[in-house]
């Protein structure tokens, strides 16, 4: 397939030439936002292909969410400090998401009778999205770029 | 869907993501070991697909949403490969691991897939 020695310059960068932000396990975190984001578009796609008018705020909702997963993989993957910041507002947001959304399904059933992602804190997902946000933030507190773009 | 051939596919890509996590673990790079794993996960899901496209004509007819079980028919069938293109360009220990990730993801989109396949909609 493909010359190893030729794609080994990448694959082992210095750290002021850093072609990514995520190395080593973080690279696991990047592939299950993958599939989390893949998850959340598959279930979007149903619900709005499906019954969009059964529930217009919830599945709205879980598209929107699917949209925040794909921005934080890619934000994720993409080195620095704008996409930084990107990665920090997407991943924060998830986290707020799945907290407000988590709170008001187990508080006030009524107001979400249709499944997002967040509801029950991700029980659909098993819990990933809960579990997710915070050692995607804890990862990016952990990897600050060493400087400015 | 026919249950049997669903447990084994299940046992099947549980037990690939067990191999691939151990060998990941192990710090052993993507191998034909473990990319072949995959491949065996990949090709039980397109026998799956196949018997899904044939079992309403032979008497096998699903009761519940079926837009809901080919969105994670096609979403497991692009999982191997995407897995397995990442393998190749990233030739890390943490390829393996991202193999395993994606036959357990697999191993649980299979299983709701039966589930969806006999709940009525409703």
């Amino acid at each position: 397939m493909m010359n190893n020695t030729e794609t080994a310059p990448t694959a082992h960068p210095t750290p002021e030439a850093q072609p990514t932000r995520i190395s080593g396990i973080g690279r696991v975190l990047v592939a299950v936002y993958g599939v989390l984001a893949l998850a959340a578009t598959g279930r979007s796609f149903v619900q709005i292909v499906g019954k969009f008018s059964e529930a217009p705020l919830a599945y709205t909702l879980s598209a929107l969410a699917a949209v925040v997963y794909i921005v934080a993989t890619v934000a994720l993957i993409r080195s620095g400090s704008g996409w930084y910041r990107v990665a920090w507002i997407a991943i924060g947001f998830e986290m707020l998401g799945v907290l407000v959304i988590g709170l008001l399904s187990v508080f006030d059933p009524q107001l979400f009778p249709h499944d997002t992602v967040w509801s029950y804190f991700g029980r659909g997902y098993l819990f990933i999205p809960l579990v997710l946000p915070i050692l995607g933030l804890w990862w990016l507190a952990r990897h600050r770029p060493a400087r400015a773009a | 869907m026919i249950v049997w051939f669903t447990t084994a596919q299940v046992a099947v890509a549980v037990l690939a993501g067990l191999l691939c996590l151990a060998l990941g673990f192990a710090g052993r790079k993507p191998s034909d070991l473990s990319l072949g794993a995959l491949a065996v996960v990949e090709l039980l899901l397109i026998a799956q697909l196949i018997a899904a496209i044939v079992a309403p004509a032979v008497g096998n007819e699903p009761v519940g949403n079926m837009l809901e079980f080919y969105t994670y028919l096609v979403s497991a069938l692009i999982l191997p490969l995407a897995a397995a293109f990442w393998a190749l360009i990233d030739r890390t220990r943490w390829s393996t691991v991202i193999l395993g990730t994606a036959a357990l993801a697999i191993a649980v989109m299979v299983y709701r897939m039966q589930e969806i396949w006999v709940t009525p909609l409703g």
